[in-house]
């Protein structure tokens, strides 16, 4: 298997579902010309020609609704935001017209659109570019929530993305787009709605998606050398759930953490923890940690930002709680 | 203060005798839509109908004179205020009365209701709730049809209150840089629920607003129906011949009050103004034309509207009678496998 960087194995999911049906689109800004700013579109608008690689101007709302609108006359858009920061101003689309439309049709308007592009926390970029917007999305029926931590995630999540029928929010990890990883050549599909066990391990299992899916194998291998065994569930997708690969991991192990890279208030985690109280309460041996992102907006200091996010050792704390271990630090 | 008076002089000489049977048409459909609006406000003073309900009465020739503008693939797109726009797309009576009603058979099983009705076979994808969050929808259906080389053509219906929104800049931006084969039709009513547009609009003539897109615009008198047409059609063949979008303004007047809520006058406009309006009933102004013209008479006309009459209330029976979505739909349709 080749080694590709997560932004070249989503140009590949780009590229190959563009070539396979010609009703996929590229459409935001400076996904053209300018190659994307974060160059996931490389070489597509010379490949694809510009009908097809949209470049537009800075106007949110107004390219999420053409998105939309393009989906709802039989188009599969994907939209791609610069970064969730600024897909703010497009939420209304999102919540208002793309999750709603199936339903308030009665079924007869569906939305098969795919909106993309970075989230999550980055490197002093300050409290508006560094930010996690899943528990947003995730909180709205008729919207899916993807959000790939590997390579080869990313490319089978994208390509079942832009195949599926409803509208999907698709948050890259915007750390994550030079991490590198074995990646399948062609068609690579991972099915919507799977969680994933990145390892395995009896001790205690840790929840986490996107970024944090790194850090929870960092945290296990530092936990592995203390002998702890951690199984590391990487969601993959927030929204559905997959409470399945969740509650039968958590009944293994007894003991679970949560970690995500967004704000504790009502956050993914808050949900997990929800699930796994009701569904094995008998099973744990401890109640769950979650592990967030400080309730804080996030600053620009190095030192103040570091205490802001989730990382390894943050982890380890939070298994070691459970565990009920005593650490000196 | 903007007026209804015909922006545009009225065509010159008599009605075309080869179209009697169309014009005679739009004046039935424009009945349709006032008997239909009338039975609908009855409804819901008895419960009938539920939450928001905007009646279209004083409005009806927009929809009359621009729909029978467009061939059977063009997309169309509304407000919440699109229970006339249904009906002249060709939405039955009793599928719309039955959507008002929350009923199984309605346009959308009952689960959208006044604001959201749709027939995706009819190319008229929705009513939309959310002030001018419908503008960029239209802008991508045009989008798809000049990605796919289609001779569609998307309309979006809006009203004047929705020009001061960022999505209606936004899109008609997009649509004039990309050529988009889109016509904007703002139903300007004079006001936003009570917010007349002199107190929200920087501007009062909104079809200036184009001028800042270099779009093709054009001032309609929204209660003729054969100007609304003549206008629309030559939106239409600038969208499907030219490529480009167009802006209409089209001056209009709700007789009735915002929604069911609200009174016909009170604090935000007079009763005088009412009256003065209602004296361009866009119903009466085309039945006397016809008259006029000996395309029709007087008797014909009273027998056209009890059949009207009795078609509105077939469908109020037909909604009545209906039945309530099983719970199961509860459910249903809120992702594709759902
Ligand atoms: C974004 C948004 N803000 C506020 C409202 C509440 N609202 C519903 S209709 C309306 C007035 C709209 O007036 P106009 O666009 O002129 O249409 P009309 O009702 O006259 O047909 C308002 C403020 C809304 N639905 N959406
Ligand atoms: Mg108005």
């Amino acid at each position: 298997m080749a080694i590709v960087t997560y932004r070249d194995a989503l140009n590949q999911a780009l590229r190959e579902e563009m070539q396979r049906d010609a009703d996929v689109f590229l459409m935001g800004e400076e996904v053209g010309v300018y190659q994307g700013a974060y160059k996931v579109s490389r070489g597509l608008l010379d490949e694809f020609g510009p009908m097809r690689v949209v470049d537009t101007p800075i106007t949110e709302l107004g390219f999420a609704g053409v998105g939309v609108g393009a989906a709802m006359a039989g188009l599969r858009p994907v939209i791609e935001f610069m970064t969730w920061n600024f897909a703010l101003l497009a939420i209304d689309q999102l919540v208002n017209s793309a999750a709603k439309m199936r339903y308030m049709s009665g079924g007869q308007v569906g939305v098969p659109a795919v909106f993309r592009g970075p989230g999550g926390s980055a490197l002093q970029l300050a409290s508006q570019h560094s930010q996690a917007f899943e528990s947003y999305y995730a909180h709205i029926p008729g919207l899916k929530v993807v959000m790939p931590a590997t390579p080869a995630d990313a490319k089978g999540l994208l390509k079942s993305a832009i195949r599926d029928d409803d509208p999907i929010v698709f948050i890259e990890g915007e750390m994550l787009y030079n991490t590198k990883g074995e990646v399948p050549e062609g068609e690579h599909v991972v099915p919507l709605g799977l969680a994933d066990v990145k390892r395995s391990g009896g001790d205690v299992t840790i929840v986490c998606h996107s970024k944090t899916v790194s850090l929870a194998l960092k945290a296990a291998d530092e936990l592995a050398g203390e002998g702890i065994e951690a199984e590391v569930v990487d969601l993959r997708t927030v929204r559905p759930l997959d409470s399945e690969t969740i509650l039968s991991s958590v009944a293994r192990t007894h003991r679970c953490v949560v970690a995500e890279e967004g704000w504790p208030f009502a956050g993914i985690g808050a949900q997990v923890v929800d699930t796994v109280q009701r569904e094995v309460f008998d099973e744990l041996d401890a109640p769950v940690f979650r592990v967030t992102g400080a309730d804080v907006p996030m600053p620009y200091n190095k030192h103040l930002e570091r205490a802001a996010k989730v990382d390894a050792g943050k982890i380890v704390a939070a298994v070691n709680q459970v565990l009920y271990r005593e650490r000196d630090e | 203060m903007a007026t209804t008076a015909p922006a545009r002089s009225r065509p010159r000489g008599g009605l075309d005798p080869a179209r009697a049977d169309v014009y005679r048409d739009w004046l039935r459909q424009m009945l349709l839509i006032r008997r239909f609006e009338e039975k609908a406000g009855e409804a819901y003073s008895l419960g009938k109908i539920g939450g928001f309900c905007h009646l279209y009465i004083g409005q009806e020739a927009v929809a009359v004179g621009s729909l029978a503008a467009l061939g059977p693939d063009d997309y169309i797109t509304c407000s919440y205020r699109e229970h006339g726009h249904a009906l002249a797309r060709g939405i039955t009576a009793q599928t719309v009365m039955a959507e008002l009603f929350g009923k199984a058979a309605g346009s959308s099983k009952g689960k959208g209701g006044s604001m959201h009705l749709f027939d995706a076979s009819l190319g008229f994808l929705g009513g939309h709730g959310i002030v001018g969050g419908h503008i960029p929808l239209a802008t991508g259906m045009a989008f798809a049809a000049k990605y796919r080389g289609t001779e569609q053509v998307a309309v979006c219906y809006f009203g004047e209150a929705a020009v001061n929104n960022g999505a209606f800049h936004e899109a008609l931006n997009m649509a004039a840089l990309w050529k988009l084969p889109v016509i904007y039709l703002c139903e300007n009513n004079r006001y936003g629920m009570g917010t007349a547009l002199e107190r929200a609009s920087a501007i009062y003539d909104i079809s200036e607003r184009a001028s800042s897109y270099d779009m093709a615009n054009e001032v309609v008198d929204g209660q003729d129906v054969l100007i609304m047409y003549a206008a629309m059609e030559r939106a239409v063949q600038r969208a499907r011949g030219d490529k480009v979008p167009t802006l209409l303004e089209v001056r209009t007047y709700r007789f009735m009050g915002h929604s069911m809520s609200d009174p016909i006058h009170g604090h935000y406009r007079t009763k005088e103004e009412v009256e003065d309006q209602r004296k361009r009933d866009p119903i009466s102004v085309w039945s006397q034309r016809l008259i006029a013209e000996g395309l029709t008479d007087e008797a014909a006309v009273k027998a056209l509207d009890k059949a009207i009459i009795g078609e509105v209330n077939d469908a109020y029976q037909f909604a009545d009678e209906a039945g309530d979505p099983e719970i199961e739909e509860l459910f249903k349709d809120v992702y594709a496998d759902s």
